[in-house]
């Protein structure tokens, strides 16, 4: 084929487009590159089941922060995922309506919350009630994040079931409600777990609303309604000392935290992929 | 649908089930109007105080309480924008590259990669932020701006590495994943028909990305931008962590400044009057109108474009 012009240039633009994608890539490459080469050292058995030292005392470790984000984690998919799951089954199986379109608008608009709005929010809301920091209004400011990803996702995923089936039950003479909760929900099940998950994945590594909701605390959690920490907050408090001690926790923690969540995105995506070819 | 109504009507267990999840549903509107509320009422001692001039004065002085958030407004409006200018050539090369011109093995791995990105907590990506990032941009993206650029203002004086310039990196970082995911999206809902008549007429496959596609494309790419921009002036953490927390406007992207995301991180858990507070709250408020009002924006163009295809192809 001769080479004209026109092929120089589209063959110059390909190769912009491909550049653009490897300098995307790179940041990514350099930040789990940096996270696992100084996490690395500073993890040790004592890091994952120790308290935080005082900055200048050497050892200790984020014990406390990986049980708070775990229990904070838990009280928003307490209140997050009945909302957004049954939330999702009306908007897919109900949905057809006036109402039901303007819920789906907002629970698509809400996906933008800013995360520290969604701390104010739990703030005002549970902190000033309680006049305490604690785990509670941490996990209240999560869910207000988590309720509308899971709501979308549920909606999608069911509506994604083929009418067939439902048609076949109903013709059985099962009752509209029973063939949504064991033969609609049974088929999308695998899809909305998914979608939890990746919602999980996505607030675990929240830090905003965190930070006065659920507050901090160096040792272990005295219980839902009391200051609580978390593995983000805690890496954002180390980070911005001046310690390199503390720089050095941060790492790890960040390492801890990244390695959770990329577990979770990577191998729910590759499941579902299985699962759906 | 008769089927449905036939057996609802006959099954009140139908009833009661749809009234359940209904509820559930109404939880959602619920929600949105508390959000809205508690920072309505929040902010009125504040509102009441400064009215609009808390928009336009640049003075933010907790021991006098006196509380202007322009100085937050301008860091958060310029790092997005700057956000934007860095992440919007990045975001359309990858989403052409991504639907068009990539080998078709290699589309689904690199569009997760990058989609991965998103994935990392923004605490991280600040950390990594603060140690990798910052002094890059001093080092090596600073120096030959200056040279190069320094006749502008934006470039000029000494370059700090907390700075808007950093800030506004990082930030675009943040935001490419779902510009680019958001544009490919867009992009693949062109119908292959105009890509065929364009395929046919002797077109290059960049050709036929720029008059067939790209045209068609235009409104939800654009929406895809908004959509970033929405992300950009929410995104709290990695944007605190390097953008060096000075509120002070300042022409020079290498000095530091301040967003309203930022002040509300750094100061909320401090603030001991009720004014304080409150304005804090008021910043909080705005930046919940702003990026609602962007998403709807954003939603209206990308959904108007999938909903005339949607009916193009049933």
């Amino acid at each position: 084929m001769k080479w004209n012009k026109r092929k120089l240039v589209d063959r110059i633009m390909s190769f912009l487009a491909a550049a653009c994608v490897i300098i995307a890539i790179i940041p990514l490459l350099s930040i789990l590159y940096t996270v696992i080469i100084n996490g690395l050292p500073a993890i040790d058995l004592d890091f994952i089941t120790k308290l935080p030292r005082p900055v200048g005392e050497p050892g200790g470790g984020l014990g406390n922060a990986i049980e708070g984000t775990f229990i904070v984690v838990g009280i928003a998919c307490l209140i997050g995922l009945p909302i957004g799951i049954l939330a999702g089954i009306y908007l897919s199986e109900y949905g057809e309506n006036k109402f039901g379109h303007f819920v789906s608008f907002m629970a698509d608009v809400l996906t933008g919350t800013p995360s520290i709005v969604a701390g104010m929010f739990g703030y005002t809301l549970v902190v000033l009630y309680f006049k305490s920091f604690s785990a509670i209004a941490g996990g209240v400011a999560l869910s207000v994040l988590m309720i509308p990803i899971v709501t979308r996702t549920t909606e999608e995923s069911l509506k994604l079931v083929p009418s067939s089936i439902k048609e076949a039950s109903l013709a059985l003479g099962i009752p509209g409600w029973k063939t949504t909760l064991y033969i609609v929900l049974g088929t999308g099940k695998s899809a909305i777990i998914t979608g939890a998950l990746l919602a999980i994945a996505r607030i675990s590594g929240e830090t905003a609303p965190l930070l006065f909701t659920s507050f901090g605390n160096m040792f272990w959690s005295g219980g839902i309604d009391k200051p609580i920490s978390t593995l983000p907050v805690q890496i954002y408090t180390y980070a911005i000392t001046p310690f390199p001690d503390w720089h050095a926790k941060a790492w790890a923690g960040a390492l801890i935290l990244i390695v959770m969540i990329l577990i979770l995105n990577i191998g729910v995506r590759f499941a579902a992929r299985k699962k759906f070819g | 649908m008769s089927f449905f109504r036939f057996s609802r009507r006959k099954f009140s267990g139908d009833n009661i089930f749809e009234a359940v999840v209904g509820l559930f549903a109404l939880c959602i509107l619920i929600l949105s109007f508390y959000l809205f509320r508690e920072l309505f009422i929040g902010s009125e001692l504040s509102r009441n105080t400064f009215g609009l001039s808390f928009l336009a004065t640049t003075t933010w002085d907790p021991v006098n309480e006196v509380f202007g958030a322009l100085p937050f407004i301008f860091g958060t409006i310029v790092s997005s924008f700057l956000a934007l200018v860095i992440a919007i050539p990045f975001s359309i090369g990858i989403a052409i590259y991504l639907s068009e011109l990539a080998p078709s093995g290699l589309k689904t791995p690199l569009s997760f990669i990058i989609e991965l990105l998103a994935a990392i907590p923004s605490v991280i990506i600040g950390l990594w932020g603060i140690f990798i990032l910052a002094p890059f941009t001093r080092d090596y993206l600073a120096p030959p701006l200056s040279t190069y650029l320094g006749f502008l203002p934006l470039f000029q004086g000494p370059m700090y590495g907390l700075s808007m310039l950093t800030g506004g990196v990082i930030l675009a970082i943040m935001i490419i994943p779902i510009t680019s995911s958001v544009s490919r999206e867009v992009i693949m809902t062109v119908p292959v028909q105009q890509r065929e008549a364009a395929l046919a007429l002797g077109a290059t496959g960049w050709e036929t990305t720029r008059i067939a596609v790209l045209p068609y494309a235009r409104s939800g790419i654009f929406g895809a931008v908004i959509l970033g921009f929405g992300r950009a002036i929410g995104e709290t953490m990695a944007v605190t962590m390097v953008i060096g927390n000075s509120p002070k406007i300042s022409e020079s992207l290498f000095a530091p400044s301040y967003t309203m995301a930022s002040v509300i991180a750094n100061e909320f858990v401090e603030a001991t009057s009720g004014l304080y507070v409150s304005s804090l709250i008021e910043i909080g408020l705005l930046l919940l109108v702003v990026s609602i009002i962007i998403n709807i924006a954003a939603r209206v163009l990308v959904w108007k474009l999938r909903r005339v295809e949607g009916g193009g192809r049933a």
